[in-house]
């Protein structure tokens, strides 16, 4: 295995164990909005689509890149702006979504 | 500045966009700076793309003389991005995890290319190592089975494919024969790689282009026999399958943004499918082998007449002044508020209700609604509340306390089979007691089951009125009828 590999696979192995690290902090009532959001960055194979469509050189690799660059982009924008408006309507409450220590019981 | 210095600059933005990834998911820890979070992801993504489109063009060599490279680019983006800017501002509320699923498939269809195109010109110049095969294979695989079964969940959601489970003769062979095939053809072209096994480039494209339609007919015949109730457990594993297959397709091409973002997410997915499929008290194997919700199972049997229970409706006069003289009334909603958009209804009636001096709260099931945290968002979008949205943990004790239950399009997660009855399907599930209140009150349209496929003996509880309507009717006419007492 080259060194670039086993570079590249310890980055791999350190963002799975950061990923878990901040996912699992996150209360239930966002994990639609979150579920949204991770899917919105998964979209960065849009810069692998750009990637091999700048090497594209015959009619085969133009369809696939043209494809690929099409999902990522609508996976990107789509991604995020759904995302947006989720949690727009979280920041519309008159309340100030604290957790339950404000309010004594 | 020279080629090394401008890809320096360049990983340094890939870099930056992965903090801003890294950073905009931990702040969706809290309600509060989410959407700042999302808008740093969304800002890191413009910043990699930005410098990837910089650096193709300033590199040397730049796109080469074709023109096509670049109007593949910028034209794919504008189509591509056009129509997820669309759907995503369009989309009803109600519908937001079948969108969220197919922009997952989309995603997952996308990773999959990129490592077919790699692998085609790899093979076709005989350039092809071990360790690029075996991200390729993995990249179009996880890809190809994401984007087929993305689509067949969100089909199912949308109602397009039947949500409940569905089975043919064979399937479960197919399934197995598809799954075997994969990994035959994955150790073919690893072999061939290694110089093992000779292949001519055409035959082992060939074999590439078998093995990407075995995961693609492997994702649906995965996804079919899974019932419309745990769909959301389904996307939340898909969505993590897509963020490995991108990290696989960041291996092949060497892309270190592609890596950090899909291993964030893979991760991410996993933990979510997990936290889900704790909710329903089920583990995700149990999940994917599917046929949960068939409706005519055994537990079926425990229906109205059954067990001779009766149902007893009650009038919307009676209702109202149940709700006014109430001192607690706990308001229990489900997806069919949703669907009748009812939402705004059910906020009237809590403020009018509040006003009288009765303490409202909303009791959240963890899978109310067809997404975690679903019923918030629309609940929210209402502009109801949040302290008054109460968790199942935090609400379920209040139940004993409550005067009335008022269910409204809710129906699986109040049922409580899921804590008596061993035989049900659901058994096990944690539940909300909405049994241990006062009285009950259901807004239903009719006895038909829920989600689930399962019938509610809540409703043939003696303390249960039902309230035959749609959610929205049955909520305004309450509201009209509770100003008149």
């Amino acid at each position: 295995m080259s060194p670039e590999l086993l570079n590249a696979l310890a980055i791999f192995v350190l963002a799975i164990l950061v990923g878990f690290e901040v996912i699992s902090k996150v209360p239930a009532t966002l994990h639609t909005p979150l579920m949204s959001g991770a899917n919105s960055i998964h979209g960065i194979v849009l810069v692998g689509a750009m990637l091999i469509a700048a090497t594209a050189d015959n009619p085969l690799s133009y369809f696939l890149a043209f494809v690929a660059v099409v999902f990522g982009a609508a996976n990107v924008v789509g991604g995020y702006v759904v995302t947006d408006r989720m949690l727009q309507m979280f920041r519309k409450r008159e309340t100030p979504p604290q957790k339950p220590a404000d309010k004594p019981e | 500045m020279n080629q090394e210095a401008i890809y320096a600059l360049v990983f340094l933005a890939w870099l930056a966009g992965a903090a801003a990834f890294v950073i905009g998911l931990h702040q969706m820890n809290s309600p509060a700076t989410a959407r700042g979070g999302n808008r740093l992801s969304a800002t890191g993504m413009a910043i990699a793309v930005l410098a990837t489109l910089v650096w193709l063009l300033v590199r040397p060599g730049g796109l080469g003389n074709s023109p096509m490279p670049l109007l593949i680019i910028v034209v794919g983006f504008l189509i591509g991005g056009g129509i997820g800017f669309v759907l995503a501002r369009r989309v009803a509320m109600t519908a937001m995890p079948q969108l969220v699923s197919l922009f997952n498939a989309v995603g997952g269809g996308a990773a999959a290319l990129v490592a077919i195109d790699d692998y085609i010109r790899g093979i076709s110049i005989g350039e092809m190592e071990v360790s690029t095969a075996i991200f390729v294979v993995l990249g179009a695989v996880i890809g190809s089975v994401t984007f087929s079964g993305s689509l067949v969940a969100s089909g199912k959601l949308q109602g397009v494919v039947p949500g409940q489970p569905i089975f043919f003769p064979g399937s479960r062979l197919l399934t197995v024969l598809l799954a075997l095939g994969t990994v035959a053809g994955f150790a073919l072209l690893v072999l061939a790689a290694a110089g093992v096994v000779a292949l001519t480039p055409e035959l082992a494209i060939i074999v590439l282009s078998l093995i990407v339609l075995a995961a693609l007919i492997f994702g649906i015949t995965m996804v079919l026999p899974i019932g419309g109730a745990d769909m959301p457990v389904v996307i939340s594993l898909l969505n993590s399958f897509t963020g490995t297959a991108a990290a696989m397709a960041g291996f092949v091409i060497n892309n270190p943004v592609l890596i950090i973002a899909g291993a964030l997410v893979g991760a991410s997915g996993a933990i979510l499918t997990k936290l889900m499929a704790d909710a329903m008290n089920r583990s995700i194997a149990n999940i994917m082998v599917g046929g949960f919700g068939g409706g005519a199972s055994t537990a079926g049997a425990a229906g109205p007449g059954a067990d001779g229970g009766n149902v007893r409706e009650v009038g919307m006069d009676d209702a109202a002044i149940q709700l006014a003289y109430a001192q607690k009334v706990i308001i229990v909603p489900g997806y069919g508020l949703a669907v009748a958009q009812a939402q705004h209804a059910v906020r009237e009636l809590a403020e009018l209700l509040e006003d009288r001096g009765v303490e409202v709260s909303y009791a959240i099931h963890p899978v109310a609604g067809r997404m975690p945290g679903h019923m918030n968002v629309l609940l929210a979008e209402a502009n109801v509340p949040y302290p008054q949205l109460k968790e199942m943990d935090e609400v379920n004790p209040e139940f004993d306390r409550a005067d009335v239950a008022l269910v409204v399009g809710a129906n699986d997660v109040t049922n409580p089979a899921a804590r008596s009855n061993p035989q049900s399907p659901i058994y096990g599930m944690p539940i909300l007691n909405v049994d241990h209140a006062r009285s009950i009150l259901v807004i239903k349209r009719s006895m038909r089951p829920g989600y689930a496929g399962i019938d509610n003996e809540l409703y043939l509880n003696p303390k249960t009125g039902m309230l035959f309507a749609d959610a929205r009717e049955g909520l305004t006419q309450l509201v009209a009828a509770v100003k008149l007492v």
